[in-house]
C-alpha cells in the first residue's frame, strides 16, 4: 500500500516534487477534518469557501511552492497569497504540518491572542506571506512581490488565490492590466471559482462570468480547469511557464462551494460562515473519513 | 475674518501661474523639480529605493534618467498602486509612491490601513497637491479631509512639511522608519526655513519665540504664521510659533507646554477645520484641561482655529480660496488679535 503521508516538515520542498492525485485527494480531506475540528473549537468559521480550495491548497504546499518551512523568510521561496483570507482555516494545519506553526496554535483558533484568526496575519503567523481580509488587495500585492523578484534578478513565483466574487473589486483589474503590461510570468493568480459570493450564487446577484476571456484580454496565459480534481491540479502546476516568461497566469479553478461534504454542497450559501451541531459534524466527519479510508483501501 | 465674496484677481493677471501644471515639463517649476530631484537623490543614495507613480510620472524625470528600472508607472490606479508597494516592501524594497492627495490619500484610505498600516510596510506615500492647490480643478481635487482620515490609522507617521526644504529633510528621514508614512506636501508655500532643518520625529519645531501667544500651524499655514507673527510684534504681540511638521507622533508635550506658557494657542492649517491639526491640539488641551487650569491659577487655555469651514467649499484658483478662507498672514494676524482680544475682555 502506497503512503498516503505528505512531506515531513524542515525539508526544502523543491517545486514540482513527487505527490500524486491520491496523495493530494487525501490531504484534501485531512484538511476538511482539521477545519471542522478548529472551527468546532471555535463557534463559527467559514467551512463551504475552504472546503471549496481544499484541493488548491493542498496542490499548492504539498506540490507545486517551493518553500523552507524551516527558513520562513528565504528570499527566494515560492510567495503564496491567500486573497480570499476567509478561508484561512485551511491554511493553519497545513503551516502546522509543514513545521511553521507549533500544532497547538490550531487549538487557539478563533480566540483572544492566538498566532491564528479568521483571516491570516503576516505578523502574527510565520509562513503568511501577507496579510489579507480585505477583498481585492492580493493580487496587488503579489505583482508587487512579483515585481520585486524581477528587480532582484530571483526566480521564485508568486502565487495568489483569490475567488469569483472577490473579482467584482475593481482593483483586481488594476492589477490584471499591469500585471501583463508588466510582463510578469512569475505572478500566478488561481481563481476558486466556486460561484458564490456571501449572500448567494455570483451569476444570479452579480455576473463575474466570463472569466478566461475577461483575463484573456487583459493579457494573461489562462487556463481553466476542475479545482477539485487534484490531476487537474498537479498537471497545470507541472505545465506553468518559466517564471522569466512574459504573461502572467492565470488558472480559473472551476469548484464547488462546500466540497466533500454533501449538507454544504446541497446548500453553500447557508454554510458561507456557520458552525455544525452535532448530528451534522457526526455525518461531515463520518463522511469524510469513509471516503479516506476507502481511498486507502483502494491505493 | 470675513472672506470677500466672489474674489477675482485683477486684468492681466497671470493665472495660470498661480497653478501648478504636474503634467508638463514646463510645470515642474519650483517645489515640483525640487521634489522629483530628490527623489532622484533618494535613489542615488540607497539602492533599495523604488518609486511608484499613479500618473505623477512628470515629476519623475531625472529618476527616469538615472534609475529607469526604480520607475514604475501604475497609471491612475492609485488603489492598485499602494497595495503593489506594499508587495515590493514585503519583499525587501523601499518603496515611494507619489500620487495626487485627493487620490492617493481619500480614496486608498483603506488600502493604506490595510496593506501598509497594519503590516507595517516601510512605504512613504508623498502626496502632492494637497488641500486647495487643485482647487481650480473642481472640488473633486480639494485634499481638505486627509489629515483627518490619516490621523487614527495605527503605526501611520504623518508629515507636513512647511516649505520645501522641509519637505526634503523629511522625505530623507522617511527613509529610516520602520513603518508606513505620509508625507503631505503642499503647494505654494511660503518659505520658512533657509536650509534643510533639522526635524525629530513626533516634535514640533520652534520656529519663533513668543510670549503672549503661541501659533502652531502646518504645511502652507507655517509661512502665514511667521508672515503673520512679525506683523503682530509690530502692533506689540508677541507671538510664539511652532512649526507641526508631525501630525503623528503628535508632540502633545509641544502643545502642554505652549498652554502654560502663553495661554493662548491658535492653530493654522489649509485642512478642514474637523480632523486636523486644530482637532489634535483640541484633543491635547482637553484631556489636561483640568491641570493646565490650575496651572494657570484657575485662567483656562483659550484656543481658536485658522482652518476651512465644514462646508462645501468654492472651487478656484489656489490663491483665490486661500485669500477667501483666510488663510494668509493677515488671516492669522486677525485670528490671533481676536483671539487676544477675547482672552483681556
Amino acid at each position: 500500500m502506497m503512503t498516503l503521508t505528505p512531506q515531513t516538515a524542515g525539508t526544502v520542498l523543491e517545486r514540482g516534487r513527487c505527490a500524486d492525485p491520491a496523495q493530494l485527494a487525501h490531504r484534501a480531506d485531512w484538511l476538511r477534518l482539521r477545519v471542522i475540528e478548529m472551527i468546532d473549537r471555535a463557534g463559527l468559521g467559514h467551512y463551504s469557501s475552504t472546503f471549496s480550495c481544499a484541493e488548491i491548497l493542498a496542490a499548492l504546499y504539498y506540490h507545486a511552492l517551493r518553500l523552507d518551512p524551516a527558513d520562513p523568510d528565504w528570499p527566494d521561496r515560492d510567495r503564496f497569497l491567500l486573497g480570499k483570507g476567509h478561508a484561512a482555516v485551511g491554511l493553519w494545519p497545513i503551516l502546522a504540518d509543514l513545521g511553521y506553526l507549533p500544532t497547538e496554535a490550531l487549538d487557539t483558533f478563533g480566540y483572544l491572542g492566538s498566532r491564528v484568526g479568521d483571516h491570516p496575519d503576516m505578523r502574527t503567523a510565520p509562513g503568511v506571506d501577507f496579510s489579507s481580509g480585505s477583498l481585492g488587495h492580493n493580487l496587488s500585492v503579489g505583482l508587487g512581490m512579483a515585481y520585486a523578484a524581477r528587480l532582484r534578478g530571483s526566480d521564485h513565483r508568486t502565487f495568489v488565490l483569490t475567488g469569483d466574487g472577490e473579482l467584482h473589486e475593481g482593483q483586481v483589474w488594476e492589477a490584471a492590466a499591469a500585471a501583463s503590461h508588466y510582463r510578469l510570468g512569475n505572478l500566478v493568480a488561481i481563481v476558486d471559482a466556486n460561484g458564490f459570493i456571501g449572500s448567494g450564487p455570483t451569476d444570479e446577484l452579480l455576473g463575474i462570468e466570463p472569466l478566461a476571456q475577461r483575463f484573456a484580454a487583459f493579457g494573461w496565459r489562462v487556463v481553466e480547469l476542475d479545482g477539485n480534481d487534484t490531476g487537474a491540479l498537479i498537471e497545470a502546476f507541472d505545465a506553468l511557464p518559466d517564471p522569466g516568461s512574459e504573461s502572467p497566469v492565470c488558472l480559473i479553478a472551476r469548484t464547488v462551494k462546500g466540497k466533500g461534504v454533501r449538507l454544504m454542497e446541497e446548500s453553500p450559501r447557508a454554510w458561507h460562515v456557520g458552525y455544525l451541531d452535532s448530528g451534522q459534524r457526526a455525518a461531515a466527519v463520518a463522511e469524510i473519513t469513509m471516503r479516506m479510508t476507502k481511498r486507502e483501501a483502494g491505493a | 475674518m470675513t472672506a470677500a465674496t466672489g474674489s477675482t484677481t485683477g486684468a492681466g493677471t497671470d493665472r495660470s501661474a498661480a497653478m501648478e501644471d504636474v503634467f508638463s515639463d514646463e510645470g515642474q517649476a519650483s517645489s515640483l523639480n525640487l521634489l522629483g530631484h530628490a527623489m532622484a537623490e533618494l535613489a542615488d543614495k540607497h539602492d533599495d529605493v523604488v518609486v511608484l507613480s499613479a500618473d505623477m510620472g512628470s515629476a519623475l524625470t531625472e529618476l527616469r534618467e538615472r534609475h529607469p528600472e526604480r520607475y514604475i508607472e501604475l497609471g491612475i490606479a492609485e488603489t492598485n498602486t499602494i497595495s503593489v508597494a506594499a508587495g515590493m516592501a514585503a519583499s525587501g524594497l523601499r518603496p515611494y509612491v507619489l500620487a495626487f492627495a485627493p487620490f492617493g490619500m481619500i480614496k486608498c484610505a483603506e488600502q493604506i490601513r490595510t496593506d501598509l498600516s497594519a503590516t507595517m510596510m516601510p512605504v512613504t506615500l508623498v502626496t502632492r497637491l494637497s488641500g486647495l492647490a487643485m482647487g481650480y480643478f473642481g472640488t473633486s481635487h480639494h485634499a481638505v479631509e486627509d489629515l483627518a482620515i490619516a490621523r487614527p490609522i495605527t503605526n501611520l507617521t504623518i508629515m507636513t512639511p512647511a516649505d520645501n526644504n522641509a519637505a526634503l529633510g523629511l522625505l530623507e528621514a522617511s527613509h529610516d522608519l520602520a513603518g508606513p508614512s505620509l508625507l503631505r506636501v503642499s503647494e505654494g508655500a511660503m518659505p520658512v526655513y533657509d536650509a534643510v532643518p533639522e526635524l525629530r520625529r513626533g516634535r514640533f519645531v520652534r520656529v519663533r519665540e513668543g510670549a503672549d501667544i503661541t501659533i502652531i500651524a502646518t504645511g502652507v499655514g507655517v509661512g502665514c504664521a511667521v508672515a503673520a507673527a512679525a506683523d503682530l510684534a509690530g502692533r506689540g504681540i508677541d507671538a510664539a510659533v511652532l512649526d507641526a511638521a508631525y501630525i503623528k507622533p503628535f508632540d502633545a508635550e509641544a502643545v502642554l507646554a505652549a498652554a502654560r506658557a502663553t495661554g493662548a494657542i491658535l492653530t493654522v492649517e489649509e485642512h478642514n477645520i474637523v480632523g486636523g491639526l486644530g482637532s489634535a491640539v483640541a484633543e491635547v488641551l482637553g484631556r489636561h484641561a483640568g491641570e493646565l487650569t490650575a496651572a494657570r491659577g484657575g485662567s483656562p487655555v483659550r484656543v481658536a482655529s485658522v482652518a476651512l469651514p465644514d462646508e462645501d467649499l468654492e472651487v478656484g484658483v489656489p490663491t483665490d480660496l486661500l485669500e477667501h478662507y483666510g488663510i494668509t498672514s493677515a488671516g492669522v494676524a486677525s485670528a490671533a488679535t481676536e483671539l487676544l482680544g477675547r482672552v483681556r475682555s
